[in-house]
C-alpha cells in the first residue's frame, strides 16, 4: 500500500495529523507544550477569541458518545476562530449501511479541513488519516484501546505546569490499563518527555500483556506502586467489567484500588493526583481526595482546551501564526 | 489426448528423491517417462524448461472458492485458475460456503462448476457438525461417498468437547480424517492480533498463544481416546507444533500445517493498522514464526498451504477490528516457499515436499509426485524470476494481500493438469 513511515508529519517534519504519541519525537511534544502556554492566557481575555483558524471548517466527528471531549475540543475550534460542526454517529446509524468511508466522503463534500475523530475501534483515526484528501487534517480524540493523545499532552502540559521539568519525576497510572486508551497515550508522552519512572498499578487482569516493554513498572499493590512518586493518575472503572471476570465487585476494587488519602501518604508530600475524568467517586477515588488540594482534576480540564488549540493550529499549519499571537 | 515433452529442465520430485536434470514424456495424461524418450514418442507439443524446476504441480491444502455463495468475492472459475497460475493442481476447499458443504448436493455442485472451469483437482473438507452449528453431525458417511477428503467445522470452534469426541468417534468409525483449526472461543473472545507487547501497543484485542495450545491439547487428548486421525490446520504458535510433535512421538496418527505467510510476517507488520494483515490465526511473535520453521524442518508439521482467502474491496475497507480477515495467498504460496530455502537449511527438494505428496498424504490423495503413470500435474517454474504482485499480474478475485505491489521470487512458467496445458506465463 506503501503507506507512509510517520502519517502524522509532513516531509518538513510539521505536524500534520494528530494520531498517537508514539511516533513523534520529543522536540514536536515540547513544541506542542510550548504553544499551549502561549494559548493559556486566551480564555482569560475578556474577548476569548484569537483568529489563527478564522474561515476554517472543524468537523467534530464522533462514533463514540462523549460530551465533555468534544465539548472542550469544539471550545478550542471556536477560541481558534473557525467554525464547527458535530456530528454524532451511534452505532447503530453507521450498521444502517453507511460504512465509514462514505460517511467521511459526504463530510468532504462539504468542504471540512479537519477532523476530529473519535471511534470505538483502535487505528480508525489512522484508517481515516489515510483516506482524506491531502488537504484534511485528522486529530484522534479516541480510538478503541489505541490512543487519546490530546488527553495525555493535556495531562504533561498539567504536569509541566507544577514540576516545571519531567527529568525527576516518579508518575504511578492506576486503574484499567487493559482497555485504557488514556494510559497508552500517557505512557508514550512521558516516557518521550523523559520522566524518571513511570508505574502502571493494577490487579493483573487489568495489565495488558508486555506493557512492560513500553517501559514501565508494573505493581499489583497499590501502597507499594505509590510509595514516593510525584504525580497519581487515577483511571477510570468502567461497570461492565465486573461482567467480564475482571473484578469482583466495585467494593472490592475500591477497597483495593481506591484512592483515599490514606494511600496518597505512601506518595511524595507535594504529589498532585490527576484524572481524566469523568470520575466514579467511591470506586476509583474517594471524594475527599477528588475535591481535596492536591487534585487538579478540575485544572486538567481547563488545560484542555488550550492544549487541544495548540494541536489544532499546528495542524492546519499555523504554527508560526500562533506564535506570532502570542 | 495431447502429448507434451519437457524439455532441458531440471525434475524435482521429492515422493521419489528425484532431482536431476532430464526430459519429461507426458501422454494420455500421465507422465509416460522421464529421461529417455518412449518408444515411438512424438511431442504436439514441446516446453523449453531450460534453467527451470520441473516440480508435481502443488497441492494446496486450504483455497476458499467463496462459490457456493459469496460470488461477488469470487468463483470457482476465478479461483482455480488463479489455482493453476500458481502451479497449484489440487486444492481443498474448506466447507464454509454458503450453504455449508454439509450435504452431497453441495459437494456434487461445486464439482460440476469444477468440471466445468476444468482448471485443476478440486477436493472438499464436508461440514463435521450441520451447518457448522456444532450441535448435530452432519452426513459424514454420505459425503464421504461423494468424495469429501475429511471433515472439519472450518473456523468455528466445536466449544462442547461431548460433541467433539462423538464426531471423532463418528469420523473415525468412517475413516475420515477431522480437519481442525485449533482456537479455544472463549479465550480468544473477541480479540483479532497476537496478544503481546505489539497488540498491547496498538490496542488491539489479543489472541493468546494459550488459545491455540488449550485447542489442541483437547483435541488430541480426545484423539488419543477415539482413535480418530486428525488434522490441525494453519498452526501458528511454536508451542503448538512442540505439542504436535510430543503426540507423533506417541504415535498418534496427528499432523498440521503452517499457512505460506506465518512463515515470513509477524505481529510486528501489524503496526501500521494495514488490514491486509488481519488474518486468523493471527500474525504471532517471531519466536512462533522461527519454532513454525523448526517444525517443517523436523518434520513435524505435513504442509504449507496458501489459506487462500480471496476477499472483495470492501471487506478490507475499515478499521482493523470491522475488516473480514484473510489473505488472497495463492500467487505467493510458491515466492514464499521458495523464500524458506534462502532462509533456512531447508533444500529445494524438502521445501517443494510441504506443497506437493505431504499435504497430498494429509488428503489421502495419491498426487503430488511424478513417477512414471502418476497424472501429469506438473508445474514449470523459474525459482530466480522476480516479478511484481499487482492488478494486473494477481488473476485471483481478491486482491487482498500484504505482498501487493511487492517483488516476488519465483515465477510459474507452465502448468499441466491431467497432461493438459492449463496455464503457461
Amino acid at each position: 500500500m506503501g503507506y507512509r513511515d510517520n502519517l502524522q508529519l509532513t516531509p518538513e517534519k510539521q505536524l500534520k495529523h494528530f494520531i498517537s504519541i508514539e511516533g513523534l519525537p520529543r522536540a514536536v511534544l515540547v513544541d506542542i507544550l510550548d504553544t499551549a502556554e502561549t494559548f493559556s492566557s486566551v480564555g482569560e481575555q475578556a474577548v476569548k477569541k484569537v483568529p489563527i483558524l478564522r474561515g476554517k471548517t472543524i468537523v467534530n466527528l464522533f462514533f463514540e458518545n462523549s460530551t465533555r471531549t468534544r465539548t472542550t475540543f469544539e471550545l478550542a475550534a471556536k477560541r481558534l476562530s473557525a467554525d464547527v460542526l458535530n456530528f454524532n454517529i451511534s452505532v447503530s446509524a453507521t450498521s444502517k449501511g453507511e460504512s465509514l468511508l462514505d460517511t467521511l466522503q459526504n463530510l468532504e463534500a462539504m468542504q471540512a479541513d479537519m477532523f476530529v475523530v473519535r471511534h470505538a475501534q483502535s487505528g480508525a483515526a489512522h484508517f481515516i488519516a489515510r483516506h482524506v484528501p491531502e488537504h484534511i487534517s485528522v486529530i484522534n480524540a479516541g480510538d478503541g484501546n489505541h490512543a487519546h493523545p490530546t488527553q495525555a499532552m493535556l495531562d504533561v502540559f498539567t504536569i509541566r505546569k507544577h514540576f516545571g521539568e519531567f527529568a525527576k519525576l516518579k508518575v504511578a497510572i492506576v486503574g484499567d490499563i487493559l482497555h485504557s486508551r488514556v494510559a497508552r497515550s500517557q505512557i508514550h508522552a512521558l516516557t518521550t518527555l523523559g520522566v524518571d519512572e513511570v508505574r502502571v498499578v493494577a490487579p493483573k487482569t487489568l495489565i495488558p500483556v508486555g506493557i512492560s516493554e513500553l517501559g514501565v513498572h508494573v505493581y499489583h499493590d497499590i501502597c507499594r506502586g505509590l510509595n514516593d512518586v510525584d504525580v497519581v493518575i487515577m483511571l477510570r472503572l468502567q461497570k461492565e467489567r465486573m461482567s467480564g471476570a475482571f473484578l469482583p465487585s466495585e467494593k472490592e476494587y475500591f477497597q483495593q484500588y481506591g484512592l483515599t488519602n490514606e494511600r496518597l501518604s505512601c506518595a511524595k508530600p507535594h504529589a498532585i493526583v490527576m484524572h481524566p475524568g469523568p470520575i466514579n467517586r467511591g470506586v476509583e477515588i474517594a471524594s475527599d481526595v477528588a475535591d481535596g488540594e492536591r487534585s487538579v482534576i478540575l485544572e486538567q480540564v481547563t488545560n484542555g482546551i488550550a492544549v487541544r488549540m495548540a494541536v489544532m493550529s499546528m495542524c492546519m499549519g499555523r504554527y508560526s501564526a500562533a506564535r506570532e499571537a502570542s | 489426448m495431447s502429448r507434451v515433452l519437457i524439455q532441458n529442465g531440471r525434475v524435482i520430485d521429492p515422493k521419489n528423491g528425484l532431482d536431476k536434470n532430464a526430459d519429461v514424456y507426458i501422454a494420455d495424461g500421465k507422465i509416460a517417462a522421464i529421461g529417455e524418450a518412449p518408444v515411438g514418442f512424438s511431442a504436439d507439443e514441446v516446453i523449453d524448461a531450460s534453467g527451470q524446476i520441473v516440480s508435481p504441480g502443488f497441492v494446496d491444502l486450504s483455497v476458499a472458492l467463496r462459490e457456493p455463495g459469496f460470488e461477488y468475492k469470487a468463483t470457482i472459475e476465478s479461483e482455480t485458475r488463479a489455482a493453476v497460475q500458481a502451479g497449484v493442481t489440487t486444492l481443498c476447499c474448506p466447507p464454509d460456503t454458503r450453504p455449508v458443504i454439509d450435504t452431497p448436493s453441495v459437494v456434487e455442485s461445486i464439482q460440476q462448476r469444477n468440471e466445468q472451469a476444468g482448471y485443476a483437482r478440486v477436493v472438499m473438507i464436508g461440514a463435521l457438525t450441520s451447518g457448522m452449528e456444532g450441535k448435530q453431525l452432519s452426513e459424514i458417511a454420505a459425503l464421504k461417498a461423494v468424495g469429501c477428503v475429511g471433515v472439519g467445522n472450518g473456523v468455528h470452534a466445536i466449544k462442547n468437547a461431548l460433541v467433539m469426541r462423538r464426531a471423532m468417534e463418528y469420523a473415525s468409525s468412517h475413516d475420515m480424517t477431522v480437519f481442525i483449526h485449533p482456537m479455544d472461543p472463549w479465550l480468544a473472545a473477541d480479540g483479532f492480533a497476537h496478544e503481546g507487547a505489539v497488540a498491547t501497543r496498538l490496542g488491539l484485542n489479543g489472541i493468546p498463544e494459550i488459545a491455540e495450545t488449550i485447542a489442541v491439547s483437547r483435541d488430541l487428548a480426545l484423539a488419543e481416546l477415539t482413535g480418530a486421525r486428525v488434522h490441525f490446520c494453519r498452526l501458528s504458535t511454536a508451542a503448538a507444533v512442540r505439542i504436535l510433535s510430543r503426540a507423533g512421538f506417541d504415535g498418534l496418527p496427528v499432523s498440521g500445517d503452517v499457512a505460506a505467510h506465518q512463515l515470513h510476517l509477524v505481529d510486528v507488520d501489524m503496526s501500521s493498522f494495514d488490514s491486509n494483515y488481519h488474518v486468523i490465526p493471527p500474525l504471532r511473535s517471531q519466536r512462533d514464526k522461527e519454532g513454525l520453521r523448526a517444525g517443517l524442518i523436523d518434520n513435524v508439521l505435513s504442509g504449507i498451504c496458501s489459506d487462500h482467502q480471496p476477499h472483495d474491496v470492501d471487506a478490507k475497507v475499515g478499521p482493523l477490528k470491522d475488516t473480514a480477515p484473510g489473505i488472497s495467498g495463492l500467487a505467493s504460496l510458491l515466492p514464499l516457499t521458495l523464500k524458506l530455502v534462502e532462509e533456512t537449511s531447508l533444500s529445494l527438494s524438502d521445501a517443494l515436499g510441504f506443497i506437493t505428496y505431504k499435504p497430498a498424504k494429509v488428503l489421502g490423495l495419491n498426487v503430488g509426485a511424478i513417477a512414471v503413470g502418476d497424472s501429469a500435474d506438473v508445474c514449470v517454474f523459474d525459482p530466480e524470476a522476480c516479478w511484481i504482485l499487482n492488478e494486473d499480474t494477481m488473476i485471483s478475485r481478491g486482491k487482498n494481500s500484504p505482498y501487493m505491489n511487492r517483488e516476488l521470487v519465483g515465477k510459474v512458467s507452465h502448468t499441466l493438469y491431467e497432461g493438459r496445458i492449463v496455464y503457461r506465463s
